[in-house]
């Protein structure tokens, strides 16, 4: 095998931008614990933090950097907004397009009486806007939904969920992680009150990094309490974000790589990155389309989404085709069930799982060609 | 050598990005002092606290105020 072909980047992105590995090498050496002293060793640690939050709410459109909140990763951040905002009295809406980390936090609280209604996706994975309206109680509390498919790529319009959510006076609760860094993402704009996001995927960083952007006046319990560095003789955690919703030491040290995306992220532009991205996979995807017994699932005529190919060939197992593209041609994918258990159900594709090719704006044309070519080189060969 | 007090200006944050905040306000504008851990005398406990001398009090709160940074306290201390 000469080089990997790396196309799992919807998982994690594998190649990071210069500097990432580096800041969190430097951190490790010279950070101390944030918010914990002031002495220089803290202080860095607290800096490098605090300019996180600044970035990322740029990157974000989150109106106010201490609204920017460090959780290990998404599904953490996810946790804290539907477990900290939503009760066992209370309704909540979703879709089947949802990620577990979505989907179990919301099973939890249906288990102690929530309501929960879902807005169902068609055999293409595709769902309606129209099916929010009906489902709306005087109690629905939030709407929670993916900015993103994890599975399909495909993108809800976010910005009229958000209105209609207010409408009926819900709040919206959106899963950015497939979208943050990948495409231009602004929180005040879109209606959104609390965004989670992950640290590894688009935004580049190290794993161990994520959080929530929440809107000014959005409330939420915190999920854990304990340390925070201020107010050391109260009872309950801090009021204040973002340490309300921080206990315990932060992973200053991932957030410093995650520093060092951020600064690639402004620097190159989302937007490029995002072109480059998408080019990709249109590319990908028209080269793959066509190719007999090949099934692409997802909403390819939207003009805005992901920039993730899933497909299967034939009946094959999708685990087997991606492990023979990965042991016969070097290119790495995601096969089986991607964590949405509700979309495999409508698409009909429980049983088979899907390969998944997701894209990186360090990929390149060459790669997209090459896997394309190992697409209709399977396809031929069953 | 005995160490003697001296006045000091000392102002505490609600929370650490509070004092993330200022510090950067204050590099950024040229003004003078450095964050210390909240003294005792002020509140028990933890926390950041920026150190001045007492005639710059005028000058920090202003870029304060002006910035719209929070702040829960201002006081005047004696400090080694």
């Amino acid at each position: 095998m000469e080089k990997l072909i790396y196309l799992d980047n919807a998982a994690t992105t594998l190649h990071k931008p210069p500097g990432v590995a580096e800041a969190v090498a430097q951190a490790i050496l010279t950070a101390g614990n944030a918010a914990r002293g002031a002495h220089g060793a803290s202080m860095q640690a607290s800096r490098t933090v605090y300019e996180t939050r600044q970035k990322l709410a740029r990157l974000l459109g989150c109106p106010r950097p201490d609204h920017v909140v460090f959780t290990s990763n998404s599904t953490m951040a996810l946790n804290i907004a539907i477990q900290g905002l939503l009760s066992p009295s209370d309704h909540a809406i979703t879709t089947d397009l949802e990620h577990n980390s979505v989907l179990r936090p919301l099973y939890a609280l249906q288990a102690l009486g929530m309501g929960l209604d879902f807005v169902r996706a068609d055999r293409q994975g595709r769902i309606r806007f129209e099916d929010f309206a009906p489902l709306f109680r005087p109690n629905t509390r939030a709407v929670v939904c993916t900015h993103a498919s994890n599975l399909t790529g495909d993108m809800p319009d976010v910005a009229r969920i958000a209105e209609i959510a207010h409408a009926h006076g819900a709040l919206l609760i959106l899963d950015a992680s497939q979208t943050a860094g990948t495409m231009p993402v602004d929180m005040t704009a879109l209606g959104v009150d609390v965004l989670c996001f992950t640290g590894h995927k688009g935004l580049m960083g190290p794993q161990g990094t994520g959080g929530l952007c929440i809107r000014p006046g959005v409330d939420i319990r915190p999920l854990l309490r304990g340390g925070s560095g201020v107010h050391s003789f109260e009872r309950e955690q801090p009021r204040d974000y973002p340490t309300r919703l921080e206990a315990g030491t932060l992973n200053s040290h991932g957030i410093a790589g995650l520093d060092a995306a951020a600064d690639y992220l402004l620097e190159a532009g989302v937007e490029a990155i995002c072109q480059k991205e998408q080019a990709l996979m249109r590319r990908f995807y028209e080269g793959v389309r066509h190719i007999d017994g090949v099934t692409v699932y997802g909403d390819f005529t939207a003009k805005h989404r992901a920039a993730i190919v899933s497909l299967n060939i034939c009946d094959w197992d999708s685990a087997e085709v991606s492990d023979v593209l990965y042991a016969d041609y070097g290119i790495a994918t995601r096969p089986g069930a991607h964590c949405a258990p509700r979309l495999h159900e409508a698409l009909g594709t429980v049983r088979q799982g899907a390969v998944r090719f997701s894209f990186s704006v360090f990929n390149s044309e060459d790669e997209a060609d090459m896997a394309i070519q190992a697409v209709k080189e399977l396809a031929q060969s069953k | 050598m005995t160490r003697q007090k001296k006045p000091a200006l000392v102002i505490t944050f609600h929370a650490t990005s509070q004092a993330m905040a200022a510090e950067e306000l204050f590099r950024r504008a040229g003004l003078p002092g450095r964050m210390i851990p909240v003294p005792s005398q002020i509140a028990a406990g933890c926390g950041l606290a920026w150190k001045a001398l007492p005639q710059e009090r005028d000058a920090l709160c202003t870029a304060l105020d002006t910035a719209a940074v929070g702040h829960s306290g201002c006081f005047l201390l004696e400090m080694y």
